[in-house]
């Protein structure tokens, strides 16, 4: 362990840590600029330098790179080292006089104004080499006419910041130093746009002047992440936490753009982490678990309202699903809860339009329960955000439940307009000056009788709820049935809502048709306890309709053992006959019917039983 | 004590169960000597009037083999029913119809037309065939009436026991004689022979794989068949697990299958659809031309499921067959 | 004296007589759905509930023409989705040789009928039930008791001659 003192303060700590390390720990500010917690130490700022005493010495270090050592006494803000930040943060600024981040560590260190002039060009000629412009957007002469090079608004104080990070952390390497003293700078490869940059955005992230524009070593826009939560009306980054509601509220790789995945290299998040909470190793698992009850809530999908291309949903700029407008209207949106069109316009006019996908036979015939309401909810709160004319589209309204009609109600006394009708198309093509614009909504207003046009500045369309694109797949899985619409089949539609045909596989949710929250709610209450009685009793009834060998009847012919999908059916090699164990045996009665003599059968289900039965049916 | 009477008689049938009676051989010596054979055309002379003339149910039992076709095989069911205590339909075809009973595919025109015109090998140009009755010279004689149907023994006459087989063996032969001289018998109505399938004694069973699915069915022509491999294993249609045991599995002894002579067991009513059952369900096909093609392996339906026992199936006969012809039709 | 006239004898029509193997997850569930949807289809159909319809054993198919049935629908779960994996495709691969074997034994293959219906489809139920019911009307009646009587009568003959007494069984 070694001992030392930082600004007197007495320190105890392990070797091979830097002072700077150490300072920051115990609390003690030492400002940097070339530092990052996923490069090793540079030292090329200066920044950090502290003014240390050891064996009876003095000297001034960068605190970055210098290891603690046995009886060393730190200074980190004494008289010489404050007098060389001042010269340090100005000598930079008069590189780089618009850098924010050099302007706040001027302030900190208390320097008014930098007492150098800009330097010019005519002691370092410009080659007029371009190169300067590739790492910041200058003009290539100063306003006098003299030729400019390290002339920048914003410039590069060669820290080496976005070269170390490209290299060594995100294992790419597209950008370097080239030149020596003045002619220094930092450019791509032959000054050539780069091919091998990924466009991940270290560099001019990291970079403390913003001296980086990114579409000068690569002539190509990232390629942006949508955030799916935010239904692409924003972006995210590799690394993300879905939506401020998630459960586990823990932050996600995506494993197809995160660098570390493309290159082996960055890892920042990893070595940013308190928590030592990220580890990019880990693999996907399959887990099995063993469960007696199954409660199935997969939930819907909304209805794709490309697919009613007469709306112009992803053809016109001012169509929006619903679900797109909720992240508007929603205070943690891409807005922050301003409604604002593709090209920021705040609209002056909605046309929300209900059962889009319901209630038609070229879609959907269901009514998908849940579209009025939170239609007429984003009428209330599109008028709350933006004044706007609101027009709801509607074919009838559906508003039962508690406080809903009253909730309508008062939507027609805030002035919310109505217009009973299904909306026929949505259209650009103006035929009136005051259409043109605007998105002009065809529809009959079957209460005035007469086809109308209304231009509006923004459409949102009330996309209905069907199931999910896997449905199938899922109900084959657990062996449900599904209902004609494709949702999933309940034993019984009034008096077992809950219950599938298997016993121990419940259902609970939109899964098994469209409803809003308090109904899922009730009924994942109510799928919840029967799984907890199942679970609680321990044991479940069956009908005994399980099939049985006649042991002394058997032959042992083998006729019977391939056909059972539960392997229920077993050959006994001792006994030479067939074994059914009644455990596994789900009573369908297939190896009854097989049997060529007549020795097995099936509880409940006898032959002698079906034949009394035939004869029954036929006695009349 | 009197010797017990035993009578043999035979109706529509092959011989082959007469056979098997010799083929008691020593054992047939030992019989002779302990009962009193009152009737047995095949072999010795007697009259009905004989018979007509014993006291009814005077003769303790009568084995009666084939198929009932004509009146007067009928006719003589009942007779020997009368006069016997214990009627024994010995035999596949007594039992079920057998053989003759393939039969029931037909209408009774369509075989007498097929015998006496079409046949490729007849020379019948005046198309003569038999008639009922026949008068010359003043005197006339007369032909059994070929029934539409052909019967098992009981559908006819009432039936104590059934020995099955086709023909049956001499052992189970000896065995049901035996206990008919003891006075051993079990319930009447009782097939005599192991309610199990022949599986059970078959020497092939344990080559036959627990988890067989077919993907083709084979005829006995169409392969060389492995004599120690279960047949269907092999692909060949054998109905051994429909079949009771009892045989000795002499046929695949003989590297054939089983066609299933000794019948059913008690606990199905219909052989042939229970062996159908068995083996379709057992196909390995899913979709449906694949199916159809892997039962095409099976040409015959009738004649591979229900052999011996047509008369005796749920059907009886192909069921768009008039019930009688016109009365001037011949036999 | 006044004979009091008898009463015409009235035999009711003819009305074709369907009994129906229905398995129980799906074909069942299904006419309960028709049931509960309402539906009116044709009351011909006498439905016998198994679990699955692999277990239809071809016996019961043919002992209920055997009866007196005129047509036999068997409905189970679609190729699939059988609630027990591949029930239905046993019964499938036993329906094509039966098919063949009631055809070569001269019934006519529109009477027997299989047909997937999943617990979804009441309307498909009673469209089946009806096409059914109106192809056994066009076909007739299949009546094999009758038949089996009307076969059994050239042995009444003899029967009534030996009640009678004359007991000589002459030849022919």
């Amino acid at each position: 362990m070694i001992k030392l003192a930082i600004n007197g303060k007495a320190i105890t700590t392990e070797p091979g840590r830097t002072v700077l390390e150490v300072a920051r720990e115990a609390g003690i500010d030492i400002p940097t600029l070339c530092s990052h917690e996923s490069l090793p130490p540079y030292g090329s700022c200066r920044f950090c330098i502290v003014e240390v005493a050891q064996r009876g010495r003095t000297r001034m270090q960068t605190s970055c790179t210098l290891p603690v050592g046995e009886g060393m006494e730190v200074q980190t803000h004494s008289a010489r080292v404050l007098k060389i930040r001042t010269i340090l943060v100005e000598l930079m600024l008069a590189r780089c006089p618009e850098s924010e981040v050099l302007r706040e560590m001027a302030r900190e260190v208390g320097v008014p104004h930098c007492r150098f002039e800009r330097v010019r060009g005519e002691k370092s000629p410009c080659h007029h080499c371009k190169a300067c412009a590739l790492v910041a957007e200058m003009p290539l002469q100063t306003p006098d006419g003299l030729p400019s090079t390290f002339v920048s608004r914003s410039g590069c104080i060669l820290c080496g910041m976005c070269v170390r990070l490209c290299d060594d952390v995100m294992k790419i390497g597209a950008l370097g130093f080239e030149g020596r003293g003045m002619r220094r700078r930092v450019t791509t490869p032959f000054r050539e746009p780069s091919e091998f940059c990924i466009t991940c955005g270290a560099c001019s992230s990291v970079c403390p002047t913003g001296a980086i524009e990114l579409l000068r070593v690569r002539p190509q826009a990232p390629r942006p992440i949508p955030a799916e939560f935010e239904l692409g009306l924003a972006n995210r980054k590799p690394i993300y936490i879905p939506f401020p509601q998630a459960v586990p509220r823990v932050p996600v790789i995506d494993k197809e753009v995160c660098v570390n995945f493309m290159t082996g290299g960055c890892k920042i998040c990893e070595d940013n982490c308190q928590a030592k909470a990220i580890d990019h190793g880990q693999q996907d698992r399959i887990q099995e678990v063993e469960v007696g009850t199954v409660i199935v809530a997969t939930g819907f999908k909304t209805v794709d309202p490309r697919r009613m291309a007469y709306y112009g949903y992803g053809v016109y700029p001012g169509v929006y699903s619903a679900l797109e407008v909720e992240r508007l209207v929603n205070a943690s949106g891409p807005t922050g809860g301003e409604v604002r069109l593709r090209d920021g316009r705040t609209p002056k006019s909605v046309g929300i339009i209900h059962c889009v996908g319901s209630r038609d036979k070229k879609t959907n015939r269901w009514c998908s329960r849940v579209c009025c309401m939170y239609s007429l909810k984003l009428a209330h709160l599109l008028l709350e955000h933006t004044g706007a004319e609101i027009y709801n589209f509607y074919i009838d309204m559906r508003t039962p439940g508690k406080g809903y009609e009253e909730f309508y109600d008062k939507l027609l006394e805030e002035g919310v307009q109505f217009i009973r009708g299904r909306v026929g198309e949505v259209t650009d093509w103006a035929m009136t000056p005051d259409e043109e614009g605007k998105l002009v909504i065809r529809v009959e207003d079957t209460l005035a009788g007469f086809v109308r046009r209304i231009p509006v500045d923004m459409v949102v369309l009330s996309t209905g709820l069907e199931p999910q694109a896997d449905a199938q797949e899922v109900r084959r899985l657990l062996n449900m049935s599904c209902g004609s619409e494709g949702f999933f089949l309940e034993r019984h539609p009034k008096l077992a809502p809950v219950n599938t045909f298997t016993d121990g596989v419940f259902l609970a949710g939109a899964c098994q048709g469209p409803r809003d929250i308090p109904d899922t709610v009730a009924q994942a209450g109510a799928a919840a306890a029967e799984a907890m009685v199942l679970i609680d009793k321990g044991f479940t009834e069956q009908e005994p309709n399980t099939a049985y060998v006649l042991e002394n009847e058997c032959s042992g012919c083998k006729s019977c053992v391939p056909l059972c999908p539960y392997s229920a059916i077993t050959f006994d090699e001792a006994k030479q006959k067939a074994a059914i164990n009644e455990a596994l045996c789900k009573g369908c009665g297939t190896c009854a019917a097989s049997c060529p003599s007549g020795s097995i059968g099936q509880r409940l289900f006898e032959d002698q039983e079906v034949f009394s039965e035939i004869d029954g049916v036929l006695a009349d | 004590m009197a010797k017990p009477k035993v009578a043999f008689y035979w109706c529509a049938s092959c011989g082959g169960c007469e056979e098997t009676v010799v083929d008691l051989a020593e054992d047939l010596l030992g019989v002779v000597e302990q009962v009193d054979i009152v009737l047995w055309p095949v072999a010795m002379d007697f009259k009905y009037q004989a018979i007509q003339a014993m006291a009814d149910q005077s003769i303790t039992a009568t084995l009666l083999n084939g198929a009932i076709r004509s009146s007067e095989q009928e006719e003589m069911a009942h007779l020997l029913r009368r006069k016997s205590r214990f009627l024994i339909a010995y035999g596949s075809c007594a039992v079920s119809g057998g053989i003759p009973g393939l039969a029931n595919e037909f209408a009774l025109e369509q075989i007498l037309k097929f015998n006496y015109e079409q046949a490729p090998t007849l020379v019948n140009e005046s198309r003569t065939r038999p008639q009922l009755k026949f008068g010359e010279d003043g005197r006339e004689v007369s032909l059994p009436a070929l029934h539409e149907v052909v019967r098992s023994l009981d559908q006819v006459v009432e039936v104590d026991y059934y020995v099955p087989g086709c023909p049956p063996t001499p052992k189970i032969t000896k065995a049901a004689l035996g206990a008919l001289l003891e006075g051993k018998l079990p319930p009447k109505g009782s097939v005599l022979a192991p309610d199990v399938a022949l599986c059970e004694e078959c020497p092939r069973k344990q080559s036959r794989p627990v988890d067989l699915s077919f993907s083709q069915f084979k005829r006995t022509h169409q392969l060389l068949a492995n004599p120690e491999l279960c047949f269907l294993a092999q692909g060949v249609v054998c109905l051994g697990p429909a079949t009771r045991e009892g045989c000795g599995s002499q046929c695949p002894a003989g590297n054939m299958p089983c066609t299933g002579c000794f019948g059913p067991t008690s606990r199905v009513r219909d052989q042939g659809l229970k062996i159908l059952s068995a083996l379709c369900a057992d196909i390995a096909a899913k979709e449906e031309s694949e199916i159809n093609r892997v039962l095409e392996g099976i040409p015959d339906p009738i004649g591979t499921f229900h052999r011996y026992g047509l008369a005796k199936s749920l059907l009886r006969r192909k069921v768009d067959l008039p019930a009688a012809r016109d009365a001037k039709a011949g036999l | 004296m006044n004979a009091i006239p008898s009463p015409a004898s009235t035999t009711p029509p003819w009305r074709p007589r369907i009994v129906a193997f229905f398995c129980n997850w799906c074909t069942y569930t299904a006419a309960d759905l028709a049931g509960v949807s309402r539906l009116k289809y044709a009351s011909n159909v006498r439905v016998i509930r198994l679990m699955c319809s692999g277990r239809v054993d071809p016996q019961f198919i043919v002992e209920a023409l055997v009866k007196g049935a005129d047509g036999v629908l068997i409905g189970g779960c679609h190729p699939g989705d059988c609630h027990y994996v591949e029930g239905n495709y046993k019964m499938l691969r036993r329906f094509r040789m039966l098919q063949r074997l009631l055809q070569s034994m001269g019934i006519e293959p529109e009477r027997v009928r299989l047909e997937w219906i999943s617990a979804a489809e009441g309307e498909k139920v009673k469209r089946v039930v009806n096409d059914l019911t109106e192809a056994v009307r066009k076909l007739g009646p299949l009546d094999l008791p009758q038949k089996a009587a009307d076969w059994d009568k050239e042995l009444a003959e003899l029967e009534e001659k030996i009640q009678a007494g004359e007991a000589a069984p002459a030849a022919a």
